[in-house]
């Protein structure tokens, strides 16, 4: 099992360095950065004193009793909705903040899709004093306002994407596009475990203590099933690291959209094929011409054409295995956990809950983990307006 | 004339190449093998054929929105390559095809290679393909003798300079400005120092893009440089024109003043 990425940055035949020449110094110098403050005990107690006092870790790892008999399985939910900002994204934003304090740099941008990795760092930046810009794609300004109002009010700047079908995709292009013309002066706190190299190591280093924690949390035990939704990926590269050799089963959920056979989805891994996507190369939907192919999904954080490049070793090596859930199996996953456990968990989760039931005769008297990425605010207003 | 022989009438004079960027497919296929050939009889030494893609990084607002339209008129690779045949057949101009690494790697560099060799392009430029990344395509390419260009920015090493060297680039495309393509102001500041960086380290051409839009900016470059890329300025006028006519009249105007300029040097 590989923990670090070869020197060529690559997991097996995966991820890689695929970025214009104006970047690639700045890349060396993050992974430097990393590998310096990684084995720094001063950076790693300022960090930890961090995740427990001001994000609040570690986060439960909760029984879900009446949802658990309500299924026929034993369902532990790993609640990263109760992060500070309500979801995963602060572990990563908090660790990258710091990382560009020590390099030096004052500015910081990001893209965000939900709006959830854009409120984590404009959080982060906040709290360390740091400019901050968010690009986020005119659809999902449209479906999260919420979020564009938290960034505001954080202090940041929420600029909007035009281009493509103004989601993810085009947003983290956009940041991409930035950083090459200000990269000396920048930091860019990509959100998902996707990027070229260095970025899907030090965002699931950052995740790992997602899945560390829960093993802590299991006191020996070992769970039959792990389960997290993967857009990008980084809820469940965090969760699924640490498991890798546990003899957990682990389940990748992704976005099925309204169904894979419809063409109208997320699901790389399972309908995409090896290309070149934002710096690496992964699993991705193009189409004959090498064309990067439009994703679709109800959630703004899973409407993504790619996937990180580990999950796509994951794939290969058999390491995990990776399935799809549909819309509305997702919408009827979110009804549920909220009126069963009072627990409203954002679209993303849903997705890996709607799985789980799915499933639910194959794993029956199993114990079930489900990372529970974050909370569901940001989604009551669009699924309200659906109904 | 070969690349390389074009390069060589140039070398140690105060005078480049002038290499204009546009975006095959845009208006139309047939349309922008005109304007190819309207820039060549302007004074155009050589030029980049664009392939439009999806999703261009390296690229700002003008030939981002280029490719989009490119795209949406159904331009495919098939089509690039076809303009790359047509236009070297009747220019008799060194061509070479610039685009992003993954339509390359879906059909494969050898035959990538092999079909552009056979419509005489000389080498690929990959804006998202750096010299760590490179040997497996370049190779590929080299079995049909296709070369490769590769990147330097003002941020590359003088290190990271030496392996750009070793990878044997048909010349070396010195970045002008920090950030992704697009008509500037002001253009050029550290293009000077790298191409002097260049020069310490290898023989082979360098070139100067990004950036560089009005004829002041051109001269400049072509006094320090051996060939000069201008793309958003000229692909501006292709977006902005209301036909084709008048699109070629606007590219033959622009090229006209830039190669006054970067040959007058």
């Amino acid at each position: 099992m590989t923990s670090r990425p070869d020197d060529r940055g690559r997991f097996g035949e995966f991820g890689g360095r695929y970025a214009p020449e104006t970047l690639m110094p700045a890349l060396a110098e993050l992974e430097g950065a990393f590998d310096d403050a990684w084995v720094d005990a001063g950076f790693r107690s300022e960090l930890d004193a961090l995740l427990r006092d001001y994000v609040g870790r570690p986060t439960p790892l909760y029984a879900a009793e009446r949802l658990s008999a309500h299924l026929g399985i034993r369902l532990l939910l790993k609640r990263e909705d109760l992060a500070h900002t309500g979801a995963h994204k602060i572990n990563n934003t908090v660790g990258q903040a710091l990382l560009t304090r020590r390099m030096g740099k004052r500015r910081v941008i990001a893209e965000t899709g939900a709006g959830q990795h854009g409120v984590a760092t404009a959080t982060a930046c906040a709290l360390l004093g740091l400019e901050c810009a968010v690009y986020m794609g005119a659809v999902d300004i449209e479906r999260q306002a919420l979020n564009v109002r938290r960034m505001e009010m954080l202090g940041a700047e929420v600029i909007p994407v035009t281009t493509g079908a103004s989601t993810l995709k085009d947003a983290v292009s956009a940041a991409l596009r930035d950083w090459v013309g200000s990269v000396e002066t920048t930091h860019y706190i990509i959100g998902s475990v996707v990027g070229p190299h260095p970025f899907p190591f030090i965002v699931r280093q950052f995740q790992r203590v997602i899945g560390e924690e829960t093993i802590l949390q299991l006191d020996g035990a070992t769970p039959d099933v792990v389960v997290a939704c993967v857009g990008g990926g980084s809820n469940s590269m965090g969760m699924f690291h640490p498991f890798v050799e546990s003899g957990a089963d682990l389940v990748g959920v992704e976005a099925g959209g309204l169904g894979i056979g419809s063409g109208r989805h997320g699901a790389s891994l399972n309908a995409g094929s090896p290309g070149v996507l934002h710096g690496s190369r992964t699993y991705m939907l193009q189409d004959d011409e090498g064309q990067v192919v439009e994703a679709h999904s109800i959630s703004a954080g899973l409407d993504y054409p790619g996937v990180g490049p580990e999950h796509s070793y994951f794939k290969d090596a058999g390491l995990a295995r990776y399935a799809s859930v549909t819309d509305d199996e997702a919408l009827a996953a979110m009804d549920l956990l909220s009126r069963m456990e009072g627990i409203i968990p954002a679209l993303e989760p849903a997705h890996a809950l709607a799985w789980i039931t799915r499933e639910r005769e194959a794993l029956a008297g199993r114990t079930v983990v489900l990372c529970l990425s974050g909370r569901g605010d940001k989604d009551v207003e669009q699924v309200a307006g659906l109904r | 004339m070969t690349l390389a022989e074009a390069f060589a009438t140039v070398r140690g004079a105060e005078t480049a190449l002038l290499l204009p960027y546009l975006m095959a497919g845009l208006p139309s296929v047939d349309h922008s093998i005109g304007l190819f050939e309207t820039a060549a009889a302007a004074g155009a030494d050589g030029f980049e054929i664009g392939i439009p893609y999806a999703d261009p990084l390296m690229d700002g607002p003008v030939i981002q929105e280029a490719g989009r339209r490119a795209l949406e008129a159904g331009t495919t690779m098939a089509d690039g390559i076809e303009v790359a045949r047509r236009v070297t057949a009747s220019t008799g101009l060194p061509c070479l095809v610039m685009t992003y690494v993954n339509p390359v790697l879906r059909i494969g560099p050898v035959e990538f290679g092999r079909r552009a060799a056979g419509a005489g392009v000389e080498a690929l430029i990959l804006a998202d393909l750096p010299v760590d990344e490179s040997g497996p395509i370049a190779a590929g390419l080299a079995e049909s003798g296709v070369g490769m260009v590769q990147f330097a920015a003002p941020t590359t090493s003088d290190a990271r300079l030496q392996r750009i060297a070793a990878a044997r680039p048909a010349f070396v495309y010195c970045v002008a400005e920090m950030g992704v393509t697009g008509e500037r102001d002001r253009s050029g500041g550290r293009a000077r120092g790298l191409v002097e960086r260049v020069r310490a380290v290898t023989d082979a051409p360098a070139v100067i893009g990004v950036g560089i839009s009005t004829p002041a900016a051109a001269r400049a470059a072509a006094q320090v440089a051996d060939g000069v890329i201008v793309g958003s300025a000229l692909v501006r006028r292709v977006l902005e024109a209301d036909d084709a006519a008048e699109a070629r009249a606007a590219v033959g105007r622009a090229v006209g003043e830039l190669a006054a300029a970067v040959h007058g040097a």
